[in-house]
């Protein structure tokens, strides 16, 4: 396409106007630039260079870097199908392939016509709803083979998404266990107003004697989190909610985003006022755009009624707004030095730490960046006290945690337990009669047994962010941790050397005993390269990237072997195939012209 | 329990080939000069350039010359891998395929057609295909991506010292290491 | 010696100004600790991961960690010294890194690891990727198949020479380097030899055009004296 520069003006001016034309707002103006445009033509991204006065490269590096941006067509319609285990279970490679089948494509190819291209993404988080995809980063669940072709009838018939069945879109809660948090109905301002009668310091003190640990997965204790930056020196201070649930299997944060955003906002407010910050950001993962215009609702409705904006309820000098930043495609942006790059228009990639957020955060100023279930859960602490909460859950990990279930269970969902709830006893409580084996806390998680189903969810147990996939007696683990292991080599950003190049080695090793090439030899590689990622990558996706490939090995090392070949070594290559060219071009097919097996 | 001894003066029986590589790693082997009579002394050939022998009998050191470029060369280094008790890479293809793995990134049909039509002087207008020739490889390989490999002795050659130091050590039954200015990848 | 600003690596005492990373403080008391991603004067990058030590017990990258008084530090051990091979042949195995064929070859910090942590083979299967070599810039080329994307070129084009003309793009295994201009070309870039990028290039991505293999073999920086032996060069380099 060429330069056209009435389109330039007619499209990418208002939206660069609607964000100020700040070069930190990229990640959104590229967003909404492709949502015109369906991908972000050469020209858009040379007017948009010299628009917000940035290097050409840099915006390249950022469509690039984020999967959902692209600068190629990829169709009017884009589907990506949610790959995670999960979805497997659920059938998704065969609709995948139907689908596929309809149109002569292959995976990731547009078609010629411009109408659409098929591919598949890591986990959109609809595991209890699965299999789901994605039409331009808008969530269909529940799909099943009719389903697939009357999606594939509106494809032909160009239909605009606007006019698709709303039922293609529902999402559901699936909330199947209420606690404290999900159980208390929400006054709005309630706890916002306690916070204020308490006073940042008063606030500070509940949180500290909550005992309130993150619950992001890492644990740190939020009262020290908020107290560090609230302490830090600098200018500006921020509160960013981490809605960038991507750990495969969750999707607790999504329910909490689409029925209790007040809460998380209030949440938000809150911390904004203990810790002294004017200004949230909600950084919401690409995969909830459907959510986007209804928070957008909600934050102005909340500033109408004066629980954002200036002074807030009548507090002079307290204010504080939020804002909403959609992630386009990138799971380590979860991690939350990634997270404030990404933020600021950049790669997420993860920062060097030291300097942590709390002191050199969003714009080099302090910041805290908290779990959505963490916020939420803040505004418990201010209407009921510290101490309250204190009494709830262990003595380690107080309070309740919100769990994502799915796989093999009758209703999977969200259940929120106390902490130090056996692992058993929400097996039971799910419908899953025959587990073979929990994966907690996703694919960076734990691979949890049946001899370890009396094991209890804690941060001094089984720690987890809130993933909880079950997997039952005729399911595969070592498939299961293949799967996991091809999405941490397709999130791994590329910045450290271990696990840029380690994740696709561990997955080539992966492939390798998959089809039937493996040995000894191969399982070997496996625990060196597990050892090397765990001790010697940049952020937490490589050092956890190994994981469930060490948990299956330990624990169901059957799987792998069964597949093994008794022998010392086989390529990884099938020798007979690497002569097809040369058959081809040489029009031979006689016996020396092929390669057997080595004997 | 047995003491620690000198081992049997047996000699060992050593094969060597070139695979897909230009015979610079056996030249350097040649260029042991009077060492190699010292080697003579420890080794006796089988399959070699040096012996003329055609294929490789049992043996306890194989040495592998150049990458994985055709049919034969698969069939050569099975052969190897089939017969030797250790068998070791020598030098830069045999090691990472060194510089006919520049073709790599390459259709191999692209290779054969730029290589017999479209050079100046191409004469024959067609892509040999007796059954006598072995058939190309999509890609080149190193050694050890096709059997497993003991050893690896870097080098385009290697130096003679670096062989022989290997090679002595070897024998000599040390774990072979070379010492700094032996290890060269060019 | 002043014990307050002092930490231990392998059981020596080494001496630290506050500021200084571990990486600094250890070659300036000429202790050397693998590191291709560093590069005195610019900003650590902490991406090439070579020299990872282990910090009272803890794994951690040399060149961003603050030296700390009374750090245990372990570096030159072959518990961490295998870790750096196997990180060296990732290196090797995911571009096209052809020694012999290579201008840089003898000066070249990728190659000279491989030989102080006796690297003998690349072991793991080789990617064979396709990446471009550019040759339209008058004084230089660069062979993408020899880039290890540390990042270097990136930091000395954009904090010294103030011209932002490399960029590190992508993600994952297609993370590579790209040239800011009209055509994605080098040579039409403002890029000049007499730049820092130019210089800094730990292998041989980067290289002067019209010079070719000026100094014989024997010779060369790395020839006869490992780059251990040479922290006096390394830390004087300049940004």
């Amino acid at each position: 396409m060429s330069f056209d520069n009435s389109s330039a003006v007619g499209v990418l001016e208002p939206i660069l106007e609607r964000y100020s034309r700040n070069p930190h707002h990229l990640m959104q103006i590229l967003r909404e630039t492709q949502e015109h445009l369906d991908f972000i033509p050469q020209w858009a991204t040379d007017y948009l260079a010299e628009a917000l006065a940035l290097p050409r490269t840099q915006i390249q590096s950022v469509i690039d870097f984020y999967a959902f941006f692209y600068d190629s067509p990829r169709g009017k319609y884009r589907i990506l199908f949610s790959d995670n285990v999960t979805d497997r279970m659920q059938g998704n490679m065969a609709l995948l392939s139907r689908m596929l089948s309809k149109f002569g494509l292959t995976q990731g190819q547009a078609s010629g016509d411009g109408l659409l291209s098929i591919n598949t993404t890591s986990c959109t988080g609809m595991c209890d709803q699965g299999p789901a995809l994605l039409v331009n980063n808008h969530a269909i669940t529940r799909l099943s083979s009719q389903r697939i072709d009357q999606i594939c009838e509106l494809i032909k018939e160009k239909k605009p998404l606007a006019e698709w069945p709303a039922e293609f879109f529902r999402v559901e809660d699936n909330i199947r266990r209420k606690d404290v948090l999900l159980a208390t109905e929400m006054v709005n301002g309630q706890a916002l107003k306690r916070a204020i009668e308490l006073g940042p310091k008063g606030m500070l003190a509940e949180m500290k004697a909550s005992n309130f640990r993150g619950r992001g997965g890492a644990g740190f204790t939020t009262a020290v989190k908020w107290e560090a930056c609230r302490n830090a020196p600098g200018t500006t201070r921020y509160v960013v909610c981490n809605a960038d649930e991507g750990e495969p299997g969750t999707f607790k944060d999504r329910v909490l985003m689409a029925s209790f955003s007040e809460r998380v906002f209030e949440g938000m407010t809150i911390a904004g006022y203990a810790i002294g910050a004017a200004k949230g950001f909600v950084y919401l993962r690409g995969e909830y755009r459907y959510m986007l215009e209804k928070l957008q609702a909600t934050l102005e409705a909340r500033r109408k009624a004066n629980l954002l904006g200036k002074d807030i309820l009548g507090q002079k000098g307290f204010d504080f707004d939020i804002e909403i930043h959609m992630g386009a495609g990138s799971y380590v942006c979860g991690e939350e030095t990634a997270l404030i790059e990404s933020l600021e228009g950049k790669p997420g990639k993860p920062r060097i730490r030291p300097p942590f957020p709390v002191t050199h955060g969003y714009l080099d100023q302090p910041t805290v960046v908290n779990n959505v279930e963490t916020l939420a859960k803040a505004t418990l602490i201010a209407q009921n006290g510290g101490a309250w909460y204190h009494g709830l859950g262990t003595k380690l990990s107080t309070g309740t945690k919100l769990l994502s279930i799915s796989g093999d269970c009758d209703h999977p969902g969200i259940y929120e337990y106390p902490f130090g709830v056996r692992i058993a006893q929400i097996l039971e409580d799910c419908g899953a009669r025959n587990a073979m084996a929990v994966q907690v806390g996703g694919a960076a998680g734990t691979c949890v047994a049946r001899h370890e189903f009396g094991r209890k969810i804690a941060f001094e147990d089984v720690s987890t962010s809130g993933a909880l996939m079950v997997f039952g007696n005729n399911r595969d683990m070592f498939e299961v941790a293949r799967n996991f292991m091809h999405f941490f080599k397709h999130e791994s950003c590329g910045f450290c050397t271990p696990c840029r190049v380690g994740t696709t080695l561990i997955c080539d090793t992966l492939d390798k005993i998959a089809n039937g090439k493996g040995t000894a030899y191969e399982m070997n590689e496996l625990s060196r390269l597990h050892q090397l990622l765990r001790s010697a990558s940049h952020c937490g996706l490589g050092q956890s990237a190994g994981r469930p490939v060490n948990d299956t090995l330990q624990k169901f090392r059957p799987s792998y072997d069964r597949r093994l070949k008794q022998k010392d070594f086989e390529p990884a290559f099938d020798l007979d195939a690497a002569l097809i060219p040369a058959r081809e071009i040489t029009a031979r097919d006689d016996i020396d012209a092929h390669l057997g097996a080595d004997q | 329990m047995l003491s620690p001894q000198e081992p049997p003066k047996r000699k060992l029986r050593v094969a060597t080939t070139s695979l897909s590589g230009c015979f610079g790693c056996h030249m350097s082997l040649l260029d042991l000069d009077e060492n190699l009579l010292a080697l003579v002394d420890l080794v006796e050939f089988d399959r070699s350039p040096i012996t003329d022998i055609k294929h490789c009998g049992p043996c306890d050191i194989g040495i592998i010359e150049g990458g994985v470029c055709n049919s034969e060369n698969v069939h050569v280094l099975r052969e190897f891998r089939e017969n030797c008790r250790t068998l070791i890479a020598l030098g830069a293809c045999a090691v990472n395929g060194g510089l006919p793995t520049l073709r790599n990134g390459l259709d191999v049909r692209e290779v054969l057609r730029e290589a017999y039509f479209e050079q100046p002087g191409a004469v024959c207008n067609t892509i040999p295909n007796d059954v006598e020739l072995p058939l190309l490889l999509d890609k080149v390989h190193p050694i050890n991506e096709v059997v497993r490999v003991d050893y690896f002795i870097p080098g385009c050659p290697p130096s003679r010292d670096a062989i022989f130091k290997f090679l002595t050590d070897l024998i000599a039954g040390r774990t072979p290491r070379l010492d700094y200015p032996q290890m060269r990848f060019d | 010696m002043n014990t307050e600003n002092t930490f231990i690596i392998d059981g020596s005492p080494i001496p630290f100004e506050p500021g200084q990373t571990v990486l600094e403080a250890a070659l300036k008391a000429d202790v050397f600790i693998p590191h291709l991603c560093y590069f005195p004067g610019l900003r650590p990058n902490g991406n090439c991961k070579l020299c990872t030590i282990s910090i009272n017990g803890k794994h951690s990258s040399a060149c961003t960690t603050l030296a700390r008084p009374g750090s245990e530090i372990e570096n030159n051990t072959p518990a961490l010294n295998d870790k750096r091979r196997l990180m060296l042949q990732m290196l090797f195995v995911e571009g096209n890194h052809f020694c012999p064929g290579c201008e840089k070859s003898g000066n070249c910090q990728l190659q000279a690891l491989a030989y102080e942590l006796e690297m003998m083979t690349p072991h793991f299967n080789h990617f064979f990727p396709n990446r471009k070599v550019d040759a339209s810039h008058p004084e230089a080329f660069l062979d993408m198949n020899r880039c290890i994307t540390c990042g270097l070129c990136v930091q000395a084009s954009r904090d010294v020479d103030k011209k932002n003309i490399f960029i590190l793009s992508g993600r994952g295994m297609a993370s590579h380097v790209v040239i800011n201009s009209p055509s994605g070309n080098l040579g039409d870039s403002d890029f000049s030899m007499s730049d820092k990028a130019a210089s800094v290039c730990p292998v041989g991505a980067i290289l002067p055009k019209h010079r070719g293999y000026s100094v014989p073999i024997g010779k060369r920086l790395y020839d006869g004296v490992p780059i251990s032996s040479q922290t006096e060069f390394l830390k004087t380099r300049k940004a």
